[in-house]
């Protein structure tokens, strides 16, 4: 036998055979990890996606504490401190022309953009879900009409939609989260029709069901898991876009209204004062954008780190 | 092929009598009526007028009279600027929008394609990241915030551009390039990530294994098909398209049809608002359907059913 | 099959590559020596990840630039260094000299390009031919691979085809600027067993004809027997026994080639033979043993083989293993009694 340069020495308990038992054979090598753990390893490794999370929980954090964090209120009018300017000393994102703290207005706003975003990705989600479920499991010909349904409804954009809900319903949070959640629902809908279909088609699923389990016990258990991934994806999308569309209504006219603040109305009333006073327009801006972007990049980067493909 | 065409253009038409029948539906919720602005009228002119504008007939005469008048164009009169007709003012507004929205098409897939394409090929370098964080940037920054900001910057402080109005081509470069940002930050996205997929597929490994060389492989394999599904983009960037008009062009005071569509819900114009809101649907649906279409034709595999041995 | 007795036109010495990857560095391939012969066909036979495809993949430079890393060795075609040469002249090797095909015959032809020219293009590429000579020799090759209707072919696309007439496509490319090796990794995988016994014996066809030298990349021992002179067993990353044919077959040498001769399904009148896999896995390859890779799975593995690499043994012209039982020192282990005859 040629052996490498190495001088080894030969000795015969080298020879003697390795005592193992049978399991030890099936044992991975390396460290096993789970797919959850699989998952948040990846996702800790993108510092971006991280990032973008801090400052989600930042904005959260500001949005329920920041009023107790000045001696200021949302709505109290300070007539004889109009339009003042940021300082560190007086009012920090300074005054609207009411004299009304910025920076109290601007995270009351965030609150109440938030909130009608989280409503509106609540429906989507009970919506969306029940709907493709019951459209997946019961398939045929039901699940054919509903499809035809939702390829109509996805041709309705929600610009239209919008508006013409808010024409008939006053504007408030209730109207816009339905004006804006009317028509999205069509993603969420068809992704799990799409996770029923192909639980449908295994054979565990068939296995459960010549042993007698019920209908939606069985949907519910097997659906779970995959649930999962679908809700927060869906999550990390719908709420961008719905704090997008409802600052967009606002700034039209059709939303928020003031004395009432949410980010949309307060970049609007910002834009009218860009000339002099651009400090109303950046703060509510900033603030905006930073929750667009980051549950955008949160997004991004779940999607990678739970997607199964990714898996080496 | 023919199948898969008539298929959409039903769906497309269903689409359009669904919202044209919800809208004329609203129209009989929302106060105000036709002739709320015409002159003092003897009672027997108002008859008359009421009989011309079928105001007494019962609701389905309505809808058909109003479903009739749609197909000849007619969307009924404003209440303002003297009962002028809806289709007429918007006719009048609809060049402007056009010229704006094109232009911020061709900056938008220009920048967006150059970005797309050289973030993929130099995948993970300075460029995917700058390209990248330009993207998210770009998707990120609503137009209702870019423009003011532009308008404030550029215009006012810089002097660049002029602030307001529609005077000259130089006037409408500013509004475009914002209205591109939306566009070219989508383009640059879905291109990039079209390319990556299609780089990595085997056809591509083989091309390689042909011993073409990395340009001929983009230029022939790799571009064809990335540049495929960007058709599917069509309609999600009209969508953009339309609400960034409304807001640049309210903002840069354009006398566009944005514009005209968020003074009338101001002013409360209800029939100019309806008749703006279906024409944007015919938009959108019109381009829903061309999409569809479009994809049917490029994409050989729907193009050539074909025959298995 | 007869041996083929000839020079070597490609040898492969001590090859290393690893991939960088968000878990580190991946050792897909630690020290891989074969080399092929003019107008034989060489098996590498291995599970997946053990680096053949890796391996293969090397040799005409395709694996992915941005994280792929030659930790070492040579690749000797036609006198020169495939890993030293640049770029611009593997382009001349792709294809004219070298050429490979893939295992996924769904995947490996553009879908939105007519079959015809994607032939055409490397013969317009290599060969400078006219448009209507790369045509004619395109009709040929199609020929050549037993396509019928060879003409109305040229203008369809790929969906137009099935599965193993797909893969005559891509062998008809491979095949287009008459290359002396052609590099087939895994060409019947994808494919159901009818169809796998013809494009072998297309292949074999191919080589007799025009003299090719393949190397033949499978998981599957069984598609080895028909069609190879001589096998390369690799696993972990290494070549861990190479031999003829013959020798492999009847005469193994290591317990991992016995373990996959015994896996391999024999059909005999008594139906009560299970089919006997390899228990385990293959080794992390991030994180690779220092010795003999197969040690964690095999059931003759001593203290030795945790600590060290064995060194190989050469018990004849063509036929060497690396295994510390073949150490003076080693007791004396017979091959397992279904092994030898598995043929």
């Amino acid at each position: 036998m040629e052996t490498s340069n190495r001088q080894i020495t030969f000795t015969p308990d080298l020879f003697e055979p390795v005592q193992r038992s049978a399991a030890d054979a099936e044992k991975i090598t390396g460290s096993p990890v789970g797919f959850w753990g699989d998952a948040w390893r990846r996702l800790k490794r993108n510092r971006i996606a991280i990032a973008a999370g801090c400052v989600i929980i930042l904005v959260l954090t500001l949005a329920v504490v920041g009023p107790w964090l000045t001696p200021y209120t949302a709505v109290g009018q300070m007539l004889d401190r109009q339009y003042e300017s940021p300082s560190l000393s007086g009012y920090w994102f300074g005054t609207d022309e009411f004299g009304r703290s910025m920076f109290d207005r601007v995270w009351a706003g965030t609150r109440v953009s938030l909130y009608i975003a989280a409503l509106v990705t609540a429906m989507d989600l009970c919506v969306g879900m029940s709907y493709g479920t019951i459209s997946g499991y019961y398939g045929g010909r039901v699940d054919n009409v509903m499809q035809r349904i939702v390829e109509i409804l996805n041709g309705i954009p929600i610009l239209i939609v919008a508006v013409l809900t808010l024409l008939i319903m006053k504007p408030g949070i209730l109207s816009l989260t339905i004006a804006i959640g009317l028509v999205g629902w069509t993603t969420s809908a068809r992704l799990i029709r799409g996770q029923v279909l192909r639980l449908k088609e295994q054979e565990f699923f068939l296995a459960s069901r010549s042993l007698g389990a019920s209908t939606f016990r069985l949907m519910s258990k097997h659906l779970i898991p995959n649930v999962f991934y679908i809700v927060i994806i869906t999550l990390m999308y719908t709420v961008p876009t719905a704090v997008f569309f409802e600052a967009f209504l606002s700034f039209i006219g059709l939303g928020i209204q003031p004395p009432a603040a949410s980010l949309g109305a307060l970049i609007s009333e910002g834009a009218h004062q860009m000339r002099f006073h651009p400090y109303m327009l950046t703060f509510p801006a900033a603030v905006l954008v930073m929750i667009t972007i980051s549950f955008r990049l949160l997004g991004d980067g779940l999607r990678d780190a739970l997607d199964p493909r990714m898996r080496q | 092929m023919l199948r898969y065409t008539l298929k959409r253009l039903v769906n497309a038409v269903i689409v359009l009598f669904i919202i044209t029948t919800a809208t004329w539906f609203l129209m009989q919720l929302l106060p105000g009526s036709p002739i709320q602005n015409f002159e003092k009228l003897t009672p027997d002119q108002r008859a008359q007028v009421e009989e011309q504008y079928h105001l007494d007939d019962p609701l389905p005469v309505q809808y058909a009279v109003y479903m009739t008048g749609l197909l000849r164009g007619d969307l009924g009169n404003s209440y303002l600027y003297g009962g002028r007709s809806v289709t007429s003012i918007m006719m009048e507004r609809l060049p402007v929008s056009l010229f704006l929205g094109t232009q911020a098409i061709i900056i938008g897939l220009v920048v967006g394609l150059f970005l797309g394409i050289v973030s993929a090929l130099k995948q993970n370098s300075i460029w995917d990241s700058g390209a990248a964080f330009l993207a998210v940037l770009g998707v990120s920054v609503p137009d209702f915030v870019l423009a003011p900001l532009a308008q404030y910057w550029l215009g006012l402080k810089l002097g660049i551009f002029p602030i307001a109005f529609f005077e000259s081509w130089w006037h409408s470069v500013l509004p475009s390039l914002v209205l591109s940002t939306v566009i070219a930050a989508v383009i640059a996205t879905f291109t990039r990530t079209e390319m990556l997929e299609v780089l990595g597929q085997d056809y591509v490994t083989l091309a390689k294994a042909k011993g073409l060389s990395r340009l001929a492989v983009v230029m022939k394999h790799v571009l064809r098909n990335s540049m495929i599904p960007l058709v599917t983009i069509m309609l999600p960037l009209t969508a953009a398209l339309v609400t960034g008009t409304l807001i640049v062009e309210t903002v840069f005071s354009i006398p566009g049809l944005g514009e005209q569509f968020v003074r009338s819900i101001f002013e409360k114009d209800f029939p100019v608002i309806m008749g703006t809101t279906i024409l944007y649907s015919v938009f959108f649906v019109a381009s829903y359907l061309l999409q569809d279409i479009l994809y049917g034709i490029i994409d050989p595999r729907i193009r050539v059913a074909g025959h298995r041995e | 099959m007869a041996t083929v007795n000839g020079e070597a036109v490609l040898r492969v010495d001590d090859l290393r590559i690893s991939f960088r990857t968000y878990a580190g560095e991946v050792q897909a391939v630690r020290g891989a020596t074969f080399d092929l012969r003019r107008g034989e066909t060489l098996a590498i036979v291995g599970e997946s990840g053990s680096g053949k495809s890796v391996a293969a993949r090397s040799i005409m430079r395709l694996n992915p630039e941005s994280n792929t890393i030659v930790r070492g060795g040579e690749i000797i075609f036609d006198g020169e260094d495939l890993l030293k040469l640049s770029e611009k002249r593997m382009l001349d090797i792709r294809g004219p000299k070298i050429a490979m095909v893939f295992q996924d015959p769904m995947t490996s032809l553009d879908p939105t390009m007519r079959v015809g020219r994607q032939i055409i293009e490397s013969l317009k590429q290599h060969l400078s031919m006219s448009g209507s000579q790369a045509a004619e020799r395109a009709v040929e090759l199609l020929k050549l691979v037993g396509i019928p209707h060879a003409e109305e072919r040229l203008k369809q696309y790929p969906h137009q085809f099935s599965g193993g007439m797909r893969q005559r496509v891509v062998i008809a490319i491979a095949l287009a600027c008459d290359p002396q090796v052609l590099i087939a990794d895994e060409p019947t995988t994808a494919l159901d067993v009818t169809i796998q016994a013809q494009i072998l014996e297309l292949l074999r066809e191919l080589q007799e004809r025009l003299g090719m030298s393949i190397i033949l990349i499978t998981h599957d021992l069984g598609v080895v027997a028909s069609t190879a002179h001589r096998i390369a067993v690799m696993y972990g990353g290494k070549i861990i026994e190479t031999g003829t044919v013959r020798e492999i077959f009847y005469n193994p040498k290591m317990p991992y080639t016995w373990g996959l001769l015994a896996s391999i399904p024999v059909p005999t009148a008594d139906r009560s033979q299970d089919l006997i896999p390899i228990p385990g896995t293959p080794p992390d390859a991030t994180n690779p043993p220092k010795g003999c890779p197969f040690t964690a799975r095999c059931p003759y593995a001593m203290r030795i083989c945790e600590e060290e690499m064995p060194g190989y043994t050469t018990f004849s012209h063509e036929h060497r293993a690396a295994c510390w039982l073949h150490h003076q020192m080693a007791p004396n282990i017979e091959p397992p009694a279904r092994i030898g005859g598995a043929k």
